[in-house]
């Protein structure tokens, strides 16, 4: 192990690169970011308001929920995150490892406009209804095969800049960041293998049959939580909340062992999303019984991720980048613990098929996935477009607020709606009869769903004042000035 | 009695061999010498923009 070889002394001059970083590509990701958030929220607060108001399908067949569900899916995790990934990915590895980017410009901006054009192209495809219906993998083989090209590309990439490394060590946010883009890689590739019915035509048939395709697809479908929800994101909690707090991480040595263990038990705990399936019992066991284990690891990183505010909580009521990555490791934390819980077989009885797996799942990705990415981005944006501070700490303030009461309404709304459902289909009368119709549990959700869309509103509204606070942020002049003139292009964004 | 017939016992034994492996590495990373040094390395994001030679972060 190259660890093991490196002795560096215990007060180092770190070693600094004389070529410029590569920061153009990063500032378009994080547009990217603000953009394609804004479009998976939009998407999933009127998918949202169709279970509530069915009339909103609108009668066409490309605004049905089925055809709309995985554009809100796939713009809020391979488009919102997965552009969160690639331009955190970007910035950390080059400033930890004092290295521009392996294959410069032409290779980042390659990687850049063909993951924007691979979101482009799949989100037509399943407003088309052209999908290979695996959930989280819907995209058809030929986009497949264009997006393994340019993930391999930013392998390559990520994986040159920490080969050029002016650093002795390899921080630990890029082993995670690193984690994140080969297992992806694998994941991926094998569980879209498939067999086209012709070349010129978009249909195709997965390689595997009845339940190790079941077994397959869930394999990916958990370690895309696994590894691009959970390890790339760790990778930014690891670089953005120390650098926010301006502390170390509470232990380095903490997060050794917290990478290992993530990468040990993870890819064990897909099994889990088949219980009570034709899948063995062995194998459902053996996926609870990862997945429980994996509580500790969690619970690991969220404790390394909290203390390293340990003497400067403070900064909490003033750094706004600060108190979306926190929460969001809070978050974090309990969405960790309610799912080992819920991957128990006895709990996954009732909770399988209900609304608290959306719950548990939007616990997740608004509570951490978006909130440390909104961390990341308002961290970002001062320092790539060179300005001393956020144009509104109290516009960021209020994002922070209005996005927390947004996930809160709409994880509690799930777990009632839920816990109800899963009550009502098993529930049976004196002469064992099912009590209640498919329907009745259907109309008994209703109240719920529209929580539940007031929640996704809450969340959306958060972010357009992000993105307007970031805009104005990017483009105004700095305030220290006393006469602050705004700046041209300012000027003219505001006419508009 | 070849190599090939250990195969189904070696296979069988493969989360006992992560397990090893595992148990190495929290080890290694707990072994009370390497305390200082492996803490240091939490530092690499924060000496970003040192300018060469400054060493606020020396101990």
């Amino acid at each position: 192990m190259s660890l093991a070889a490196v002795a560096s002394p215990i007060a180092v001059v770190r070693p600094r690169t004389d070529e410029a970083l590569l920061d153009n590509v990063t500032r378009a990701f994080v547009i990217a970011i603000c953009f394609w958030g804004v479009v998976a929220f939009v998407a999933g607060v009127y998918i949202a308001l169709q279970l509530a108001f069915p009339a909103l399908n609108l009668g066409l067949e490309w605004t049905t929920f089925g055809r709309l569900r995985p554009v809100h899916t796939s713009a809020a995790i391979f488009a919102f995150g997965g552009n969160a990934m690639l331009g955190t990915s970007f910035h950390v590895v080059q400033r930890t490892c004092r290295a521009r980017l392996f294959g410069g410009a032409p290779v980042a901006w390659f990687i850049f406009w063909g993951y924007q054009f691979f979101i482009v192209m799949a989100a037509l495809s399943y407003v088309l209804g052209v999908t290979q219906s695996k959930e989280y993998a819907e995209p058809e083989w030929y986009l497949d095969l264009f997006l393994a090209v340019i993930w391999v590309t930013y392998l390559v990439a990520f994986m040159g800049s920490l080969i050029k490394r002016r650093e002795p060590h390899i921080y630990v946010a890029n082993w995670f960041y690193l984690a994140f883009i080969i297992t992806v890689a694998m994941l991926h590739i094998v569980n879209n293998l498939s067999v086209p019915v012709s070349l010129a035509g978009a249909k195709s048939y997965t390689l595997f049959a009845g339940v190790q395709d079941a077994m397959t697809q869930w394999w990916y479908g958990h370690n895309a939580v696994g590894f691009f929800l959970t390890a790339g994101f760790l990778g930014m909690m690891y670089y953005f909340i120390p650098k926010a707090a301006g502390r170390p991480v509470y232990s380095y040595r903490l997060s050794i062992i917290h990478f290992w263990s993530l990468i040990f038990l993870y890819i064990w705990a897909g099994p889990h999303h088949l219980h009570y399936t034709a899948l063995p019992d062995w194998a459902q066991t053996l996926g609870m019984v990862f997945s429980i284990m994996l509580w500790m690891p969690s619970w690991g990183g969220m404790i390394n991720g909290v203390m390293t505010l340990s003497g400067a909580w403070d900064k909490l009521r003033t750094d706004p980048s600060l108190r979306f990555s926190v929460t969001a490791v809070g978050f974090y934390g309990m969405s960790t613990f309610e799912g080992p819980m819920m991957s128990v077989k006895q709990v996954n009885a009732l909770s399988h098929y209900t609304d608290w797996t959306i719950g548990h799942v939007h616990s997740g990705a608004l509570g951490w996935n978006a909130l440390v990415t909104f961390g990341a981005v308002y961290f970002l944006v001062p320092v790539l477009w060179g300005k001393k501070a956020l144009w509104s700490t109290r516009l960021a303030s209020w994002h922070f607020w209005i996005a927390t009461i947004g996930i809160v309404l709409y994880i509690t709304a799930m777990w009632v709606s839920g816990i109800m459902q899963g009550l009502m289909w098993r529930a049976y009368d004196a002469l064992g009869f099912l009590q209640y119709s498919f329907v009745e549990t259907v109309e008994a959700m209703r109240p719920f769903y529209i929580i539940r869309a007031l929640g996704g509103l809450c969340f959306l509204s958060g972010a357009l004042l992000m993105v307007y606070n970031l805009w104005r942020t990017a483009t105004s002049a700095e305030p220290e000035p006393q006469s602050a003139v705004p700046s041209g292009p300012a000027v003219a964004h505001a006419a508009q | 009695m070849s190599l090939i017939d250990l195969l189904p016992q070696a296979r069988s034994l493969w989360t006992v061999w992560f397990f090893l492996v595992f148990l190495g590495v929290v080890t290694w990373t707990l072994w009370p010498g390497r305390r200082r040094e492996l803490e240091a390395r939490g530092r690499i994001p924060l000496d970003d923009d040192q300018p060469q030679g400054g060493g606020r972060h020396g101990r």
